[in-house]
């Protein structure tokens, strides 16, 4: 495999998760959501009942993906920032660390000038917490024992076969 | 590369639909859609063109229930078949856990396989993928029309390791979960090995 796999615990589940609501609240923003570049979803708060995740998740690393791409023609290394603006809400879609894609969803109530000064703040955070996860997993592919037991290591043909049942 | 969320006890794996173009990628997601039960699946995203080529990917995000405790769901995504697309495929295969190649049987289509297949071999090494110790599946659509090659010669141009083939008509779903079963199986025995 050439990436390594993002492993999340629940330690740094949680401080991600505080980051993202203390931004949401600091941005005035309606939706703050984390993804990786391959377009899962890490973990999002805010007002996201009304909103399908998953597509915006997918959309938003195509989104990142075709921009960068766009930047290597013209010999930019990335463009780590994305701003749509709409007539009520707009996004801002930043790169974190080079890794994850941070989106502010936003309305009136907000600016994007307080949405870039919170972003950058919050950024750095977030950037801290990823270097743990890295350093974490790397330490535990180095010990060769990972401190938890993979969920799939034991998997059987059954297990695959009933999740194809119906 | 796959993202397994302790907290949340979910894994989330990705696989990608390749092959040249019209050769029914996005037929197969489109079946897939229409057979699974509303609450296991997500929204089918297309980009595609006005005359409904894929533009840039389709997206089908699919839950397939609880393997060990943890829910697994699997983002299915195709790729534009179109040769000049190039630097968008390239794009979709990032992070990729699985390729499914569907191949067009039309006798007239075998170079467009064949190239695709190279094409697709250059782009995952990009990613720093190697097809072949990936999770792969090698489908044979179209099987039902008049211009269909033979079995074997189909096997003997595309198939380059003992990768599992699927005859399909994905237009009537024939084909369709048996391929999109073996791939995932793969995959999922690709993480219980790490």
């Amino acid at each position: 495999m050439g990436a390594s796999d993002l492993i999340l615990y629940e330690e740094e589940f949680q401080k991600i998760k505080e980051i993202i609501s203390k931004l949401r609240v600091d941005a005035n923003a309606n939706v703050v959501f984390l993804v990786d570049k391959n377009g899962q979803q890490i973990a999002a708060t805010g007002d996201i009942e009304s909103l399908d995740t998953t597509s915006l998740a997918s959309l938003t690393a195509g989104n990142v993906a075709a921009t960068d791409g766009l930047a290597k023609l013209i010999g930019e290394r990335e463009f780590s920032v994305l701003f749509h603006e709409g007539e009520k809400d707009n996004i801002h879609i930043s790169i974190v660390g080079g890794k994850v894609i941070l989106v502010v969803i936003f309305d009136e109530r907000s600016s994007l000038g307080l949405v870039r000064l919170r972003v950058k703040r919050s950024s750095e955070d977030l950037n801290r917490v990823f270097k743990q996860i890295l350093e974490k997993t790397e330490r535990e592919k180095a010990s060769g024992k990972a401190a938890f037991e993979s969920p799939f290591a034991e998997i059987t043909d059954e297990d695959i076969d009933a999740l194809f049942k119906d | 590369m796959s993202f397994i969320n302790y907290s949340s006890r979910e894994i989330n794996c990705k696989i990608v639909y390749y092959g040249p173009g019209l050769c029914g990628k996005t037929t197969n997601l489109q079946y897939i859609y229409e057979k699974t039960n509303p609450t296991a699946k997500g929204k089918l995203i297309s980009l595609a063109t006005e005359t409904d080529r894929t533009l840039f990917f389709d997206f089908l995000p699919l839950d397939l229930g609880t393997v060990r405790g943890f829910k697994t769901r699997f983002h299915l995504y195709t790729v534009p078949g179109q040769v000049f697309y190039d630097a968008s495929r390239k794009l979709i295969l990032k992070g990729v856990d699985g390729v499914v190649f569907v191949a067009d049987s039309q006798e007239a289509r075998g170079d467009a396989n064949v190239e695709s297949i190279q094409n697709l071999v250059a782009n995952l090494q990009e990613h720093g993928f190697d097809l072949k110790s990936i999770p792969y599946v090698l489908q044979l659509n179209k099987r039902d029309l008049p211009t269909a090659m033979p079995l074997d010669d189909m096997l003997k141009a595309l198939r380059f390791k003992d990768e599992p083939y699927y005859e399909a008509v994905a237009l009537k779903g024939i084909g369709v979960f048996d391929t999109l079963k073996a791939c995932a199986k793969q995959v999922l025995l690709e993480l219980s090995k790490r």
